[in-house]
């Protein structure tokens, strides 16, 4: 047990500056502004953002400055401020289908409405490190070929959809509730939305264990990326002092539809499963990750064995916050010196008793 | 007031697309089309700005069942602008934490509904922010369109 310490102050106060000085590193090197890592490192900002669960590029790359990269720790920044803010709304369900696309992407058709668009993407790429770019360049310049992208481009498991091969999603009723995490705890067994909310604020590298532990026979699901898409979506309020809903912009997200096969039951015929991920930014390993975890959490809807950590809701969504987590291993490193020193009393104490038996055995044995 | 508000009147439609294109448009924009008008209404703060959140909320599947994906950052205002002798109701929700931008926001969305200031403001704020946005959209769909790819399947060699 952690117990209260006092004192300490002078050395907490150096500490502190040191970390400052070590975060700056050699001032001879420019130093980084906030524009800079939100414009370049936008990726780790994404992260942040996603993990972090509130959209602000400009904050998640002040909290990356502040963590000198950590993304753990700035995750943790970005939860902490957004207790001091107020909530004014709750937005309307963002629409996908009509998000303004960067990239669209289908592992299961060749062919399709709208076609595959490879975007800015990592993907072909081989991975040769870069050495121009240690070198100051001009600016690289990506260019049209005469071509446009629609407004809004069909669902690809909506293909599917349409000849009834795969499970429906189904929009609950307006009014019932949706689980927020941020209002109350944990509770199992956990809806889907709250199982949702859970997921999308989780650890990418978690979820990318668990995600690859499907893969690998741990609640085998037999996943095929049915889409990919990443790009803008616009956010709606209902405003009060109006009276009616405004959109009040846009955010990147990244969306992934995995698409599972499902034998069947004795009330189903046999048609594919869905698993979703969501993240903001573009974050498409979380996002697949995600989709894979989502899914192996339905076994029991599904009418399957629970057999696979990635299928146990307790397992799986109690160690998916990594500012939880952090929290509890780190504050191991607190001074926990009066349990110890218990501790330590009883150790002692029980190898005394052993040696006096010991010696009591030896002292028999010999008369 | 907001009870004959109806969604499809065409006032609140009108309002909702000048909204949105305000709510998009760079601050620096919004001061210099304010910096030029020619006089300034005189305007008092129902609500002064201020940075909260905002739960954006997605669909499992995209359009099923609703969950809570995560917050973002939005600053408000709320104006009375004095117009034509009467006050006129503007509000303001930006995303981000730009106070001043949620301000002008909400000034123009007031001064737009005085016939005295609303061609104007149309004319040289609105449609050139529209026509930026548009523009840079296209601009974007052209770029991500180049990078449509059409994969040939190889016929997989058997033994």
């Amino acid at each position: 047990m952690y117990v209260a310490v006092k004192g300490g102050e002078a050395a907490i106060e150096n500490a502190h500056k040191l970390l400052a000085e070590d975060r700056r590193g050699d001032p001879d090197v420019p130093e980084l502004t906030v524009a800079q890592i939100r414009e370049q490192l936008s990726l780790a900002v994404d992260r942040v953002m996603t993990e972090g669960s509130v959209y602000d590029p400009d904050l998640a790359a002040l909290a990356l400055k502040q963590a000198r990269g950590d993304q753990v720790e700035a995750i943790f920044l970005l939860r902490a401020y957004r207790t001091t803010l107020p909530r004014f709304a709750v937005s309307k369900p963002i629409d996908t289908a009509r998000m303004q696309v960067s990239r669209r992407i289908s592992s299961c058709f060749k062919d399709m409405p709208g076609g595959q668009l490879l975007g800015p993407t990592f993907d072909y790429t081989h991975r040769l490190l870069d050495f121009s770019l240690l070198a100051k360049g001009e600016a690289p310049q990506a260019e049209g070929n005469g071509g446009s992208v629609a407004d809004a481009l069909p669902q690809v498991v909506d293909l599917l959809n349409a000849e009834g091969l795969i499970e429906q999603e189904k929009p609950d009723p307006d009014d019932a509730p949706v689980g927020d995490l941020t209002r109350e705890p944990l509770l199992l067994p956990a809806g889907r939305d709250v199982r949702l909310q859970n997921l999308a604020r989780a650890d990418e590298g978690y979820l990318l264990a668990l995600g690859y532990s499907t893969q690998r026979g741990y609640a085998r699901s037999h996943p095929f990326v049915g889409e990919i898409r990443s790009g803008e979506v616009s956010v709606e309020i209902d405003v009060p002092e109006l009276g009616f809903s405004v959109d009040i912009g846009d955010i990147t997200v990244t969306e992934c539809q995995m698409v599972n096969q499902f034998r069947g039951s004795k009330t189903e015929p046999p048609k594919f499963t869905r698993g979703y991920g969501l993240s903001f930014g573009y974050a498409e390993r979380k996002a697949m990750a995600m989709a894979l975890v989502d899914r192996a959490l339905r076994a029991e809807e599904l009418g399957e064995d629970v057999t696979a950590p990635a299928q146990d809701q307790e397992f799986v969504l109690y160690h998916a916050d990594n500012v939880e987590a952090s929290g509890f291993v780190q504050h191991l490193k607190l001074p926990h010196h009066v349990d110890f020193q218990s501790e330590l009393t009883l150790v002692r104490t029980m190898r005394a008793e052993i040696a006096a038996e010991r010696e009591e055995a030896l002292r028999e044995a010999a008369q | 007031m907001t009870a004959a508000l109806s969604p499809d009147d065409p006032a609140i439609t009108a309002r909702q697309r000048r909204l949105a294109i305000l709510a998009r448009t760079d601050a620096t924009a919004l001061q210099q089309a304010w910096d030029g008008l020619a006089e300034k209404p005189r305007y008092r703060h129902l609500k002064v700005p201020e940075t909260g959140l905002v739960m954006v909320r997605a669909r499992a599947g995209g359009v099923g069942q609703r969950f809570n994906l995560g917050e973002m950052t939005v600053t408000r205002c709320v104006v009375a602008v004095e117009a034509a002798g009467r006050e006129l109701m503007g509000v303001g929700y930006v995303q981000g934490r730009d106070a001043r931008k949620a301000e002008l926001v909400a000034l123009f969305d007031a001064l737009a509904l005085d016939p005295a200031h609303a061609p104007k403001i149309e004319a040289d704020l609105i449609v050139p922010a529209q026509k930026l946005l548009a523009e840079k959209r296209q601009k974007r769909a052209e770029k991500v369109a180049a990078t449509k790819v059409d994969f040939f399947t190889l016929v997989r060699g058997e033994g």
